[in-house]
């Protein structure tokens, strides 16, 4: 086993902390997700056009680069955009609301991909036969769409989720202190880099293959109404 | 929005893009010449072969790039004795070699389970009608496998050219002067952040799309021989559609 120097608890503080930030930015994530599925699906050419902006310009600009212009960046704009009404005010954010937020709206840009495939992949025909019952489009979404779409998007999400618990990682530039940060620290004080960083690397690929076993195990239940071959 | 300031540095942040694509080929190459003989284990039926293969992509593609690039560069240095008497403690405390040796294992891992993909998905029909021709070995591999699983492979690929062109902001972190580690200096210097930081992305932006734009070109040429067949409107919408 790894020798820690007693510095387990302060990996275990970072972990914590990584999966916090995790779990809330996939909620921020799955509405951000909703949102840009329900305006790229919509009729309004607005709701179109923003959420297309949306997802193309989270998927062609780095996440480090997203996270340094939301973190650094948002003060400056209100502190400027205030100053010019000739307030003086220093904005600071919380690096943790900062974290969940950007990696939220970051993933939100995937989760809107694999909800609008989830949407579409469920047959028309359903729908149809639901408009022809009388049904309300209150109705249809509640009782047709939604059962089916979070099974369709489930693998998805999955991926979704793996991908965004390893980029918590990179919030530690914004010193939150999470599982990098606290190793990094760890690391420091106790000059033994290599070890602690291997021990935070096999930490976050814990967390992937019990992420992996559960979405095999939620995926089974989901689809135990399914006849297969 | 002040202007002036993203003109005045447009020059030094397009010469850091020079050094984010220069890391982006690199990395793909070098990560491509592993990703091929790591995908082929991944496949073999020999434990022997498949199992390291395994661990590998397994450990690459389950921990954050970050961490991998500080296991590299900071770690070595735990080791710097035994690897001064190497003589290797050279390349390992350079920032750029680091950089490069994380980006390719990254990228080889990523790479090796999209091939692993690829070759699982080439048509049994394909690899029978080979050996009936009396193919086997390296050279069914050659000829029929190795082909027809690149071309599969191609969309998959583009994600991750794509993804490993903007992982390279993380060498910032590592004290390289890529385009996010100019933009980050001038920012520091001249308190104008936004401007900068928004700069910065839009260059990103435009490269990730030129990336896809390329890719898709490469794709059309290649699925040549399908297209004349498959000229019903259903087909083309599809294969449209995926090439998104």
């Amino acid at each position: 086993m790894l020798d820690l120097k007693g510095y387990g608890w302060t990996l275990w503080d970072g972990l914590q902390m990584t999966l916090s930030v995790g779990v809330l930015a996939l909620c921020v994530a799955f509405v951000m997700g909703m949102l840009g599925a329900w305006g790229k699906l919509s009729k309004s050419p607005v709701a179109r056009g923003a959420a297309g902006t949306y997802t193309t310009v989270i998927r062609g600009v780095p996440e480090l680069l997203l996270i340094l212009i939301i973190y650094y960046g948002t003060p400056t704009l209100i502190q400027n955009s205030l100053e010019g009404f000739g307030y003086d005010i220093i904005v600071d954010i919380n690096p943790f609301i900062a974290g969940v937020f950007t990696i939220g709206v970051i993933y939100g840009a995937f989760a809107t991909e694999v909800l609008r495939g989830a949407i579409l992949a469920v047959p028309k025909g359903q729908i149809e036969a639901a408009h022809a019952f009388g049904m309300s489009r209150k109705q249809v979404v509640m009782r047709v769409l939604l059962p089916q779409v979070w099974r369709f998007a489930l693998p998805g999400l999955g991926n979704v989720w793996m991908v965004l618990i390893k980029a918590t990682s990179l919030i530690s530039v914004i010193q939150l202190p999470e599982l990098l940060r606290k190793t990094d620290m760890a690391a420091r004080s106790t000059k033994l880099p290599f070890t602690f960083f291997f021990a935070a690397a096999l930490i976050y690929l814990s967390i992937t293959l019990i992420s992996m076993f559960a979405q095999q195990r939620m995926e089974a239940w989901a689809n135990r109404g399914v006849r297969r071959g | 929005m002040d202007f002036q300031i993203i003109i005045d540095s447009l020059p030094a942040m397009i010469g850091g893009m020079g050094l984010t694509i220069q890391l982006t080929g690199l990395s793909l190459l070098i990560g491509l010449a592993g990703a091929v003989p790591l995908g082929l284990m991944r496949v073999s039926k020999n434990p022997l072969l498949w199992m390291p293969a395994y661990g590998y992509i397994l450990f690459f593609r389950g921990t954050p790039l970050l961490v991998q690039l500080f296991l590299i560069y900071y770690g070595s240095g735990q080791f710097r004795d035994q690897l001064e008497s190497l003589g290797l403690w050279v390349f390992f405390r350079e920032a750029y070699f680091c950089a490069i040796l994380s980006l390719s294992l990254n990228t080889a891992g990523y790479t090796a389970e999209i091939l692993r993909g690829a070759i699982r998905g080439v048509p049994v029909g394909e690899v029978e009608a080979a050996k009936a021709c009396g193919m086997r070995g390296v050279l069914l591999y050659r000829r029929i496998i190795l082909p027809k699983a690149f071309r599969l492979s191609l969309q998959a690929y583009s994600n991750e050219v794509v993804f490993l062109f903007q992982a390279t902001s993380l060498v910032s972190i590592i004290t390289l002067m890529d385009l996010t580690g100019i933009a980050r200096v001038i920012a520091a210097r001249t308190f104008d952040i936004y401007e900068i930081y928004i700069t910065a992305g839009l260059l990103y932006l435009c490269v990730t799309y030129g990336i896809l734009y390329v890719f898709r070109k490469v794709e059309h040429r290649w699925s040549a021989h399908q297209r004349a067949r498959d000229s019903d409107p259903v087909q083309e919408a599809t294969i449209t559609a995926s090439m998104h």
